[in-house]
């Protein structure tokens, strides 16, 4: 297992590197949005840091929940605590800062996509991960990432706060991950 | 305070009527009754529903969850409200439905209800929304029906009308918070022939409620009404007194035989609720009705128009409360992770 710096050392280059890649891009009044649960702590952080100067993001942070969007519902049923979506009721010609916590399968992204997608068309949208690590099963990246980990067989890594972020290892075999 | 009743038995269902509703997991597979079920799963149905009334409120009214499934309202007695809301949620949870206005169909061609159910069946559907004018038949579908359907009750006879009473204890919660131990509610009408009452009532005591009360005249009462945990009452200025909540319940006409009351206006100047009756519920009381509404029997128009009036509240929350129970009764609810970030999916 690597040596892992903190959530909180990431996030301030996460930081750096999307106001680049925004000005790169010319992207101009951007929307952030974070993904239930891990993906919100992130993103707060984040819409926190690049709003402290100057106003990149003239909204407060959205959010996502995509329990209602997931593939394996009918192998796994419902959490009854759905945390209400909350996006800007259009979001058509938006450029889309999509944050989630740890990017694994790529399946989470995926049904964060097709929620965004029945509120409008955005224009773009761009993928930031605090953390990344193997075993995508869908052909989608993260435009940037907090950092990359190796896992060996049965490892998991999960973001547990909101207060403090840290980083929890888990060794998998104790618990069934269905929905890795 | 009465004594809580334990199980009341209703001789149409007999005792195991609760039994079939759960999978061998405890989840609910079918939804019949609110008798018998723990107040986990009705606070369970409470808590999906709240998820699901954000997406009655997006501009795209549509969640992937049910797609591919095909639900089937099987509809042997006439309803507007309550089968267009049921269509509605299943289709906001992208399900295919399919309604069957059975009273104008095969039946009266002589055809038995069972094969009616096998002929459905055999088109690969995986739920029945049943409403019928006898007490007992879903029961009886939900029994005879292949493992894997579910069977939703959107009503039969007097016995039960499930879906109705969850969104009106959801209603409650969205009005008076979530905890029931201090609330007075009183029910008001025609208790006797009332599938809602009973199946509120049920509700209501699994929800631990401080105070539920009847108020009707003893005609459109059902002998050992006590028994249901309720306190009875027979004039409505006593009975509403201080509640938190006043649920006025449609004279059910089409269903009285002999003569239970003398007349309309006679049980309106007893019992129909007006602005100067409400007075002496407590200010901020909520009323409701189940609907259909009969303006000047049971419920003054100042009142069903007024402020304290949440009957049109409970038809925008019943699409919800259905689309909780749809989802419930097709797919099995997992664990729940408290304050954990999902996993890295």
């Amino acid at each position: 297992m690597q040596q892992l710096a903190t959530p909180d050392e990431l996030l301030a280059q996460m930081a750096e590197k999307l106001k680049t890649l925004l000005s790169d891009k010319a992207i101009d009044n951007p929307l952030m949005v974070g993904i239930h649960t891990g993906g919100v702590w992130v993103a707060t952080r984040l819409h926190q840091q690049l709003n402290n100067s100057t106003t990149i993001f003239s909204e407060p942070l959205a959010s996502l929940d995509i329990s209602f969007y997931r593939d394996d519902f009918s192998r796994i049923g419902m959490n009854p605590k759905v945390k209400p979506s909350q996006l800007p009721p259009d979001v058509d010609d938006r450029h889309i800062i999509l944050v989630d916590d740890v990017l694994h399968t790529g399946r989470t992204i995926r049904a964060a996509m097709n929620e965004l997608f029945d509120y409008g068309r955005p224009a773009s949208i761009t993928l930031v991960c605090l953390m990344e690590r193997g075993g995508r099963e869908l052909p989608l990246q993260a435009d940037i990432v907090g950092e990359h980990v190796k896992l060996n067989q049965g490892e998991h890594i999960k973001l547990t706060g909101p207060e403090p972020l840290a980083f929890e290892l888990q060794q998998q075999s104790h618990k069934n991950i269905s929905n890795g | 305070m009465v004594n809580k009743a334990t199980k009341p038995t209703d001789a149409l269902i007999g005792h195991d009527a609760w039994n079939i509703q759960l999978d061998k997991n405890g989840n609910l597979k079918h939804f019949l009754t609110t008798e018998g079920l723990g107040s986990e799963i009705l606070t369970r149905i409470l808590d999906t529903a709240e998820s699901f009334t954000s997406v009655n409120e997006k501009s795209v009214k549509k969640v992937p969850l049910l797609r591919g499934k095909t639900v089937v309202n099987l509809f042997f007695e006439a309803s507007t409200r309550t089968r267009t809301t049921f269509e509605l949620a299943a289709k906001r949870l992208s399900a295919d439905v399919l309604n069957i206005n059975i009273s104008t169909s095969a039946t009266s061609k002589g055809e038995t209800l069972l094969d009616t159910l096998q002929n459905i069946q055999a088109m690969h559907c995986d739920m029945f929304v049943v409403r019928h004018s006898d007490s007992g038949a879903a029961h009886y579908i939900a029994n005879h029906v292949a493992p894997n359907i579910s069977v939703i009750n959107a009503g039969d006879g007097s016995h039960a009308h499930p879906t109705q009473a969850m969104l009106d204890m959801f209603t409650i919660r969205r009005n008076k918070g979530e905890d029931f131990g201090n609330l007075r509610v009183a029910i008001v009408g025609d208790i006797l022939h009332s599938r809602v009452a009973r199946s509120q009532i049920h509700a209501l005591n699994t929800l631990n409620t401080g105070d539920v009360r009847v108020i009707a005249p003893k005609t459109l009462l059902p002998i050992d009404i006590e028994h249901m945990g309720v306190n009875v009452f027979h004039d409505l200025e006593t009975g509403i007194k201080d509640a938190d909540v006043v649920i006025m319940l449609r004279l059910q006409k089409e269903r009285m035989q002999g003569a239970l009351l003398p007349s309309e206006q006679e049980y309106y100047q007893l019992y129909g609720l007006t602005e100067e009756r409400l007075l002496v519920a407590k200010k901020d009381a909520i009323v409701m009705h189940p609907g259909p509404i009969n303006r000047g029997v049971e419920i003054d128009s100042n009142v069903a128009d007024g402020a304290r009036s949440v009957i049109l509240d409970q038809v925008s929350y019943g699409i919800a409360v259905r689309m909780a129970v749809m989802t419930m009764t097709l797919g099995r609810e997992p664990e729940t992770e408290e304050n954990t970030a999902g996993d890295g999916q």
